[in-house]
């Protein structure tokens, strides 16, 4: 126990961060069978950093090759389970989801771009995953998937691969967007745990140090779900309840508010980089 | 395992020409090192034998231990001597055979 | 305590062991004797020669879950000039047996790429088996970082 607190202490101290930057983000640049994929661009206005950044670029060169190509990308074994999905018959309406979207790579082209949208339904943004229940309820006469479950993270990635290489931009003037997207800001800047810590802490203040052995990046989210060489195919709510288990704070559930609108703030940190799903990551 | 195995051939070739072959399957390669949350040991399931055969011939072949990753990949090398058929063959410890072909034409 | 990049190392690498000790693996790790062993095991009782082989792995790995790995060894490929098969070893696995590979005139090349599992920092060992009954070896150390926060 002794030695934990200690990586405890570490840790946080590591993080409070007067120490040197250990390693930048590389430069390198990154074509997905052949398509040129953003990974380095000006931050939108009112962002905190002049230049954002993909993961990707904070990954070792063995890592990074895994993402060239698609064939050799583990995560495309799960794109391609959500196409099956895609064209099977799912609840009591007797329809897929091909039979009213038909050929994803067209009526999905630019979904894992710009979501979050505004759902005027439900009066709050509404993700890729709570969009394909959203269906399965009202369409399709099926139950919704819950969450990480069923297929609902190969389902969207396959969603959200028909997007690779298209910029991240939201609307934030749809609806009350930007509300969300003002309360997403706060849950990212807002410390909590027993380790007193906030997205901001790694990603803002600490980008590019380690953390014991990890290279901190600015937690984009232009690649989710992300294939982790650690656990395979992992969602973003997935990652965000990871993360802030780490801080030793208690979990927000997955598509609770405060994560719908840190989902919304985060993926606005990553406007104009291009989609990557599935990426690779450690 | 869900999803068929995923291949890569070149559609054409030279006589005699050597061309790279890539495979990756979905499986989990459980070691028989894990224990579950009960503390019990979960049982070893792995892909233990992967095979190349070009009309029958033996091309490459691979005999995997619990310490290669899940998904297993294998990138490897093949000479063409005509038009033919690659076979694939994956064995599962559980008995189960997956099986892929991919034709090739020389020109 | 002064806290220098070495001391913040040391006292990740035990938190790193740590962890490691109080998770799900603990059987006996193999050992480089055993590893030696079954080395010498293949290549018919004695330590096979440097050369002609090279194995390709990372200097470090970002996560020992998923490790490329890459053989090739110098042959034509032909009559006698043939690699029957490659083992590799990790010496510090469980059970050092990670993949055999097996080689035919219709490979064209000696080479093969695969992914493994190391379960910690630890030597990679490749052997070729060569049909005129040589054997040649090459080894890597990889380290294997425990980090990767979260998910």
């Amino acid at each position: 126990m002794k030695r934990l607190l200690l990586a405890g202490v570490v840790l946080a101290a590591s993080i409070a961060g007067s120490g040197p930057v250990w390693a930048d983000p590389v430069e390198d640049t990154l074509e997905i069978d052949g398509m040129p994929i953003v990974t380095q661009t000006a931050a939108p206005e009112g962002h905190p950093f002049d230049e954002v950044y993909s993961g990707w670029l904070f990954r070792s060169a063995e890592t990074r090759d895994l993402e060239r190509d698609t064939f050799e990308n583990p995560g495309m074994i799960a794109v391609e389970d959500g196409e099956a999905m895609w064209n099977t018959v799912m609840g009591s309406e007797g329809k897929s989801c091909a039979s009213c979207h038909e050929d994803a790579s067209v009526s999905m082209k630019g979904v894992g771009a710009h979501y979050p949208k505004w759902d005027a339904d439900s009066g709050k943004p509404i993700n890729v995953e709570l969009q394909i229940n959203k269906c399965l309820t009202e369409q399709m006469g099926a139950e919704p998937l819950p969450f990480n479950k069923n297929g609902q993270r190969e389902l969207t990635a396959y969603i959200k691969h028909q997007s690779l290489g298209m910029p991240v931009e939201l609307d934030l003037t749809e609806g009350d967007m930007q509300s969300w997207w003002d309360r997403g800001k706060d849950v990212y800047y807002t410390r909590t745990g027993q380790l007193n810590l906030a997205c901001a802490s790694c990603h803002e203040t600490a980008m590019g140090k380690m953390i014991r052995a990890d290279h901190l990046s600015q937690g984009q989210v232009n690649g989710f779900p992300t294939y982790r060489l650690k656990n395979g195919l992992t969602s973003l709510h997935q990652r965000f309840r990871g993360c802030i288990r780490d801080t030793r704070a208690e979990q927000p559930k997955a598509f609770s508010d405060d994560l719908m609108a840190l989902e919304t703030y985060v993926t606005w940190r990553g406007t104009g980089l291009s989609v990557e799903t599935p990426s690779v990551r450690q | 395992m869900a999803s068929k195995p995923r291949i890569k051939v070149p559609k054409s070739a030279s006589a005699g020409e050597v061309i790279t072959i890539k495979t990756l399957i979905s499986h989990e390669m459980e070691s028989g090192q894990r224990k579950d949350k009960e503390g019990n040991p979960i049982p070893r399931r792995i892909i233990n034998k992967f095979t190349c055969t070009f009309e029958g011939e033996l091309v490459f072949e691979c005999d995997l231990d619990p310490a290669i990753s899940a998904n297993p990949y294998f990138e490897f090398n093949a000479k063409v001597p005509a038009s033919g058929t690659f076979e694939f063959t994956w064995l599962d410890d559980d008995g189960s055979v997956y099986t892929a072909e991919a034709p090739i034409e020389v020109k | 305590m002064q806290l220098t990049r070495r001391n913040v190392l040391g006292l990740t690498a035990g938190a790193a062991a740590f962890a490691i000790a109080g998770g799900r693996i603990s059987p006996a790790m193999a050992s480089a004797e055993e590893a030696e062993k079954m080395v010498m095991e293949f290549a018919g009782g004695a330590m096979p020669a440097e050369g002609k082989i090279t194995l390709t792995a990372p200097e470090i790995a970002e996560n020992g879950n998923t490790v490329p790995v890459s053989i090739s060894v110098d042959s034509a490929m032909e009559g006698d000039d043939l690699v029957e098969s490659v083992i590799i070893f990790a010496d510090g696995n469980p059970s050092p047996a990670v993949a055999t590979f097996h080689f035919t005139e219709m490979s064209g090349e000696a080479l093969a790429t695969t992914r493994m599992r190391l379960a910690k920092t630890q030597n990679v060992i490749a052997v070729a088996k060569m049909k005129d009954g040589s054997f040649y070896m090459d080894k890597k150390q990889v380290k294997v970082t425990i980090g990767g926060c979260g998910g």
